[in-house]
């Protein structure tokens, strides 16, 4: 039988100002009827411009030097602009990364469904309208008559993914290209997603070309996995072998990486202790009508990380913002170091902020794009008036050196340096004033996982050199499972469940912190190779 | 108050505020209007007890207060006073003028929505790279051109070497062609700014990429999602350049001799005619608050986003 998508020796290269980028170098991959592949790798591999390849929808500048793409017979690179319409819909159809910014805002969702049909002509007027919402139906959408009429603003993140699903089987496609299709999305919806596009391509005999940076997730869903690194793919084969006994280092270290595929701790769990930094108690916070924090307690104790995990909206954010003062509690009180802060103002509590520091999220958004490196990690200093130009500039070389990133990189910018780089001055940054307690919110969520592990390797090891107590935010369990001492899983602005790591993530008491442990892709692959002692 | 309400309130309290700024503002200034009105401030011939009677006949005599009081209500019933100078009451004067700054401003306004729209359009739409670069350069040029004397070129060119329409004078619709066409280049180069930066910026986004997936053309993409996109901050900015419109008239007209509410105001602001040049501040402020409430309801209408707090 011959495959339904063959890429032979495909290289794309994106023509930048300062020259031309290979993005792409060689890459050799078969799809099969009614097959699920997938493609893995981290930021950069070239993943994602191969599939976008397979569309022709390689971003401006983004040229295909060599190779051919073979879809069904027909040699892709040759076609025209009005032979890629008639390909697109019906032949391949795409599933994006992140469905909040993937659908019209100013159109409803039953008209662009419909779209695909009107396109290539296959329904027109009433009759696309209502084959629409038989679509909608079909990708797993309630009330597929009122979603039709609705907005996409008005739809959750999880349903907005389900209406591109529809869109991508609207026109009967033969391949679909699932770019990072639910990477955007809570675990629970992931999986709900993931199960009904596997179901759907199952049943319509649809291939599936599924890109993704989590090796649980390929794991999970696909019959072959590519590994790819550096714009070539360096290990493909059956799941079962690639996960089972792969044979290329690289591939061993993106395994061992993988949060989700792990079980042990950084470091061995610490009990409870009786030192305790941080009190709260009956926190709440209500924005208008909704109730977004109701009634949460917990404490931590010196030395000790808690991990408070949730989905989004939760209210573990806003949580984490009322503990380090950037929010006002509409009800209960924090307690740091025996003294309520809930109550302080003004230079009383920023004299008190010496002693907590947050870490964000983003380490793109967080970091003055026009500060040096050094100018970044000195602003506390200088906003606390401590040490002198000289003294300052040692101390930011010494907490570089803490994060293990060299001296030369304070004269550098934000820009110039990688994710993981940029994360590692922001903590930097949040150490600079030697505080007692770090917030961290979803620190590691926007990194690759090879930079994940070695970020997470960093903060325990920081931990430990300084006695830091961490209050970590996160709504990945795989990365609690990882570091926490003690849990507590947030819903819907409640703290549901809150003991020790092992048992809460054992032998969890609620339905929901199950149904969160059940969604963690790639639960079935425990036979993983050891993690490597380096950082 | 929401919603439609609300937009009233605030436009009525818009109005009374460039009413109220105004009177403030020019009774305040330096200058007498009573002398002004017995033959300029320089040299008086009059006599105190002259001075006094238009003193009296203007109520200039009065308090402040009083004096707003009184000039509120009358504006209410569409009364400005009378002018200093001509003796014709304001809203006469700048009633008279209306038509034709109308027909000035509103041709402007087409010529610019038009021109500017077409050029972004066209230049973010084309795949001939000169074309693109020559028409999406069209806007900067256009908005660092000073109208005065792209007037004085379209005169010279138009009414004195090809003799197609007339140079001056606010006779027919021929007569208006030039002006409008000197006072819309400054607005329409900033709406095709605008437009084809926030088309860019449009075909840029990730819905782009899933209309393409389905197969559809370049045309669909364009000016079925990406347009109306792109068109609500250039509906904002219509709203705002009116202003601007309103404000090139004193220019324009100027240039053109043409009649209307543009030379009026110079007239009124070169003789101190305070009644005159309250009546049309409170006009233009009227015409601004028209043109943006509009605005405002047809916004929720392009953009879904905001029907709900239009609602709410």
């Amino acid at each position: 039988m011959s495959p339904l998508l063959e890429i032979r020796g495909l290289a794309v290269s994106y023509r930048a100002r300062r020259g031309v980028l290979p993005a792409v170098r060689g890459v050799d991959l078969t799809v099969h009827t009614g097959e699920i592949v997938a493609v893995v790798g981290e930021s950069g591999s070239g993943k994602s411009t191969t599939a976008h390849a397979a569309i022709g929808l390689l971003p401006r500048g983004g040229t295909i030097e060599a190779g051919t793409i073979t879809f069904d017979g027909q040699d892709l690179t040759r076609l025209s602009e009005r032979g890629w319409q008639a390909v697109r819909g019906t032949g391949i159809a795409l599933v994006p990364q992140d469905p909040t910014v993937s659908l019209n805002p100013v159109r409803r969702i039953g008209d662009q469904v419909a779209e695909v049909l009107l396109v290539h002509r296959l329904a027109a007027g009433r009759d696309a309208a209502t084959r629409a919402v038989e679509l909608l139906r079909r990708a797993g959408i309630g009330e597929p008559e009122r979603r039709a009429r609705q907005y996409p603003h008005e739809l959750s993140g999880g349903l907005r993914q389900r209406v591109l699903i529809a869109i991508a089987l609207a026109g009967d496609p033969r391949l679909i290209i699932a770019d990072e299709p639910t990477s955007a999305l809570d675990v629970t919806v992931q999986r709900e997603i993931l199960d009904h596009l596997e179901h759907l391509a199952a049943e319509s005999g649809t291939a599936v070309l599924l890109i993704t940076h989590d090796l649980g997730v390929a794991a999970d869903r696909a019959r072959r996995i590519a590994v790819m690194s550096e714009g070539r793919v360096v290990e493909e084969g059956p799941t079962r072998e690639i996960l089972g006994a792969p044979r290329q280092p690289y591939t061993r270290a993106l395994l061992s990486a993988a949060p989700s595929l792990s079980r042990e701790p950084l470091r061995p769990r610490r009990p409870a202790g009786s030192d305790v930094l941080l009190s709260v108690s009956g926190l709440g916070k209500s924005f208008r009508d909704t109730r977004a924090v109701d009634d949460v307690s917990f404490t931590v104790a010196r030395g000790r990380t808690l991990a408070l995990v949730g989905e989004s909206g939760s209210g573990k954010t806003t949580t984490a913002r009322m503990v380090v003062g950037l929010e006002t509690p509409s009800a209960g009180t924090v307690t740091f170091d025996g003294r309520e802060i809930t109550a302080l103002a003004g230079e009383e509590l920023r004299l008190l902020r010496k002693r907590f520091q947050i870490v964000y999220q983003n380490p793109y958004a967080s970091l003055n794009p026009r500060f040096s490196i050094a100018d970044v990690i000195t602003e506390p200093l200088r906003a606390f008036g401590i040490g002198s130009r000289a003294e300052r500039r040692a101390r930011a070389a010494e907490l570089l050196d803490q994060v293990a990133l060299p001296a030369s990189t304070l004269d550098r910018r934000p820009a110039e340096l990688s994710g993981g780089q940029r994360q590692r001055t922001a903590i930097a940054r949040a150490l600079a004033l030697r505080p007692d307690l770090v917030v961290y919110d979803e620190p590691v969520s926007a990194l690759d996982v090879s930079v994940q592990a070695q970020i997470l390797a960093l903060l325990v090891s920081l931990q430990e050199e300084l006695g830091l107590t961490y209050l970590f935010i996160t709504h990945d369990l795989a990365v609690v499972r990882e570091i926490a001492d003690h849990v507590g899983v947030m819903h819907a602005g409640r703290l549901v469940e809150l003991g020790p790591a092992d048992e809460v993530l054992t032998r969890p008491r609620e339905p929901y912190t199950r149904a969160l442990l059940d969604a963690i892709p790639g639960q079935e692959w425990d036979s993983v190779p050891e993690r490597p002692v380096s950082a | 108050m929401t919603g439609v309400p609300r937009r009233l309130a605030q436009a009525v309290v818009v109005l009374w505020a460039a009413f109220t700024l105004s009177f403030v503002i020019l009774y305040l200034l330096p200058g007498d209007a009573a002398l002004a009105r017995l033959g300029g401030g320089e040299g008086v011939t009059a006599t105190p007890a002259e001075i006094a009677a238009v003193r009296a006949e203007y109520g200039l005599d009065d308090s402040l207060v009083v004096q707003y009081g009184k000039r509120l209500l009358a504006a209410l019933h569409g009364d400005f006073g009378t002018s200093v100078i001509t003796g014709d009451t304001a809203t006469h004067m700048v009633f008279g003028a209306l038509p034709s700054t109308l027909a000035l401003t509103g041709l402007a306004l087409v010529l610019a929505v038009v021109f500017g729209a077409g050029v972004a359009v066209l230049g973010t739409y084309t795949r001939v790279r000169w074309l693109g670069n020559l028409l999406l350069s069209l806007p900067p040029l256009g908005t660092s051109l000073p109208s005065f004397w792209v007037g004085l070129v379209l005169i010279q060119v138009f009414s004195f070497q090809l003799r197609w329409v007339p140079a001056i004078g606010s006779d027919g619709f021929v007569s208006v062609v030039l002006p409008a066409i000197t006072l819309a280049l400054p607005t329409g180069a900033v709406i095709g700014q605008v437009l084809a930066k926030s088309l860019r910026t449009q075909l840029g986004e990730s819905y782009v990429e899933i209309v393409l997936a389905k197969g559809a053309s370049r045309r669909r993409v364009h000016f079925g999602h990406a347009l109306r996109n792109a068109a609500l901050p250039a509906v904002t900015l219509v709203g705002v350049v009116l202003g601007n419109l309103l404000a090139g008239t004193v220019v324009t007209e100027a240039v053109f001799s043409r009649d209307g509410v543009g030379r009026v105001t110079a007239a009124a602001v070169g003789t101190q005619d305070i009644p005159v040049v309250q009546a049309v501040i409170v006009l233009s402020a009227f015409f601004f608050v028209l043109i943006n409430l509009a605005v405002d309801l047809l916004y929720p209408l392009l953009d879904p986003r905001l029907r709900a707090v239009t609602r709410g």
